[in-house]
């Protein structure tokens, strides 16, 4: 099937970050109709198996994320994205559970992407990298899964994109997945989603280090382009509350306007701080094939038109999570989901959690989202004969 | 859509939902539509193994639910039930919630739809003290059921336990249960129901 080799830690080197690299001979085969392969898998992992391979959760991250889920960035050196949730005794308690989170097809940790090399001609894959889709991602992480002899999992979790993963592993994988958590997430990626999404894009490709696509080869990055992109988007993970609680019209380091176009407020200089860091650990045509990955998402469109026959005779247990100020995939969108799995008769709850933090609340301390992951995890591990935590 | 004060302390539950729990065979499915704190279906799951579900309005209620491990839904009787597939229950439970829907004939089809059964309780309107109080207060009654003042009661569709009976038989729904109840939810069994009950519990299904 493939072979895992362990990463030591020493520098942001791709083949020398931590955790794993699963690679996959077998290629494979996209929506697009393009066979893919071979391929790479990079993954981490927290805790231990356990022996009846019952105890793993699959945590998918978000467009921005990657597999650092619970430890420090290897390039960045931040804490990771959901060190919040994941670790001992925490609701993603690595004392009970097996945690794997890989980094998505596509992405720019190490797994298979329009970063690395195309075997076939030995360059940087570039704009030749095929287009993928959610469905595609959750397929690679078919294959890891494959790998480790995990038959089930226990559940499986993730915010945003890594929402959307989860509901593709419920739909097209139902037998594999006991549980299902998707939060701030939606079955489809609404016409305005899609329309930030351009933005980014656009501001991408009108940078002149884009070079087509082509910049690794020209030793040239469009980072002004992606930094634009990234504050655009991180406009939208907010909320108008949020902005206006943390910046105000509070100014930067001075005590009055300067008539000019510095950042004169501490919102302008928060936006370019956001931009200029994500830069450093993102890839930015991985951005451009990741934001169509989302705008092509449509779950019901797959099934008919009717979302739920997506999940037509599932015996997965669904909690469903939104959060009251996200208006990047307001709580309407999580309903609708909420909905078709009522007409599958499904087991869900469904949960919307207040609070004015935005999409961006999923990865912050919230009691309540984290109270009832808790609780609805404990639930499910009790009905899969877990021990109790 | 929780109308009344439900209180619930310790393993004890109220006693209109112990009876209503006697109603439902054990290992069965349940859906429980307003299931409040969750008192009900917990009671369900953990003592008669029960495949239980719940829809609550108030999202305290469901996150509340939730934490505890129970499938809760925030949703009402009036939008939600229509997104159920027939017969996906073998009981679906309506507790002192069905005078508060907007349209409580259309929510009474959906329950023995989508359940074999359904558990229909309610406050009845036609009690003595009600009557009485109209009768020579003049004023709206308030009652330990009904506690709230005619301007921002939530129960919008008050009906008494002989209207409920003569819609059931205008419907087509079987009655295959009925029992009267006091304010305490215990059995009140010495005749003259629509007169001396305070509350009204039935079981129904659909005709064959």
């Amino acid at each position: 099937m493939g072979t895992a080799t362990p990463i030591s830690a020493r520098n942001a080197d791709s083949a020398k970050r931590p955790g794993y690299r699963l690679t996959v001979a077998e290629p494979l085969a996209l929506d697009s109709g393009v066979k893919l392969g071979p391929t790479t898998i990079a993954y981490q992992t927290y805790g231990t198996l356990n022996a009846a391979k019952s105890n793993a959760i699959l945590v998918c991250h978000a467009l921005t994320g990657d597999q650092y889920v619970a430890e420090p960035h290897p390039v960045t050196g931040k804490p990771g994205w959901w060190d919040i949730l994941v670790g001992p005794g925490k609701v993603l308690d690595t004392n009970r559970y097996f945690l794997i989170c890989a980094n998505v097809l596509g992405g720019c940790m190490g797994s298979t992407g329009p970063g690395e090399i195309d075997p076939r001609t030995g360059k940087s894959w570039g704009l030749t990298f095929p287009v993928f889709t959610i469905g595609d991602m959750v397929r690679a992480q078919v294959k890891l899964l494959d790998h480790l002899g995990i038959q089930q999992l226990f559940c499986v979790t993730g915010g945003s994109m890594g929402g959307m993963q989860v509901l593709q592993w419920a739909a097209s994988y139902p037998e594999r997945v006991f549980a299902a958590v998707p939060i701030a997430t939606a079955a489809r990626h609404s016409a305005q989603n899609i329309a930030f999404h351009e933005v980014g894009r656009q501001a991408i490709m009108a940078d002149p280090d884009w070079c087509g696509g082509a910049y690794q080869a020209q030793n040239r990055n469009p980072s002004r382009g992606l930094a634009v992109a990234r504050m655009a988007a991180h406009i939208t993970y907010l909320s108008e509350q949020a902005l206006h609680r943390k910046f105000g019209r509070n100014l930067q380091d001075r005590n009055a306007l300067t008539f000019g176009f510095d950042a004169d407020f501490q919102v302008e200089n928060y936006l370019r701080h956001q931009g200029i860091s994500f830069v450093e650990r993102f890839d930015a045509n991985s951005y451009l094939y990741m934001t169509r990955a989302c705008d092509y998402f449509d779950l019901a469109a797959e099934h008919g038109g009717a979302l739920a026959n997506a999940f037509k005779g599932t015996r997965s247990r669904f909690c469903v999570i939104s959060f009251t100020s996200d208006w990047l995939y307001p709580t309407a969108e999580s309903r609708e989901v909420v909905h078709a799995l009522n007409a599958a008769a499904a087991n869900v709850s469904f949960v919307e959690v207040a609070t004015d933090k935005g999409h961006d609340a999923f990865l912050l301390d919230e009691p309540e989202f984290h109270a009832t992951l808790r609780g609805f995890l404990d639930g499910c591990a009790q009905h899969r004969g877990l021990p109790a935590g | 859509m929780t109308v009344d004060a439900r209180n619930f302390n310790g393993p004890q539950i109220r006693g209109d939902l112990r009876l209503a729990a006697e109603m439902i065979a054990p290992g069965t499915r349940v859906l429980d539509v307003g299931c409040g704190e969750g008192e009900l279906l917990s009671y369900l799951v953990h003592h008669k193994d029960v495949d239980g579900r719940g829809m609550e309005l108030s999202q305290s209620g469901v996150n509340s639910c939730v934490r505890h491990g129970l499938s809760v839904i925030q949703g009402d009787a009036d939008n939600d039930l229509a997104d159920y597939p027939s017969d996906a229950f073998d009981y679906v439970v309506l507790s002192q919630t069905l005078q508060a829907t907007r349209k409580p004939r259309e929510v009474l089809h959906h329950l023995v739809r989508i359940g074999k059964h359904a558990i229909v309780s309610f406050p009845n309107f036609g009690h003595w003290r009600i009557r009485l109080g109209l009768l020579l207060g003049g004023r709206i009654p308030d009652t330990a059921l009904l506690p709230y003042p005619w301007y921002e009661t939530p129960n919008i569709h008050l009906c008494t336990i002989r209207d409920f009976v003569a819609l059931c038989a205008e419907e087509g729904i079987t009655v295959e249960r009925g029992i009267s109840l006091d304010r305490h939810g215990r059995p009140y069994q010495r005749g003259l129901a629509n007169l001396m009950a305070e509350q009204g519990l039935f079981l129904l299904s659909r005709k064959a």
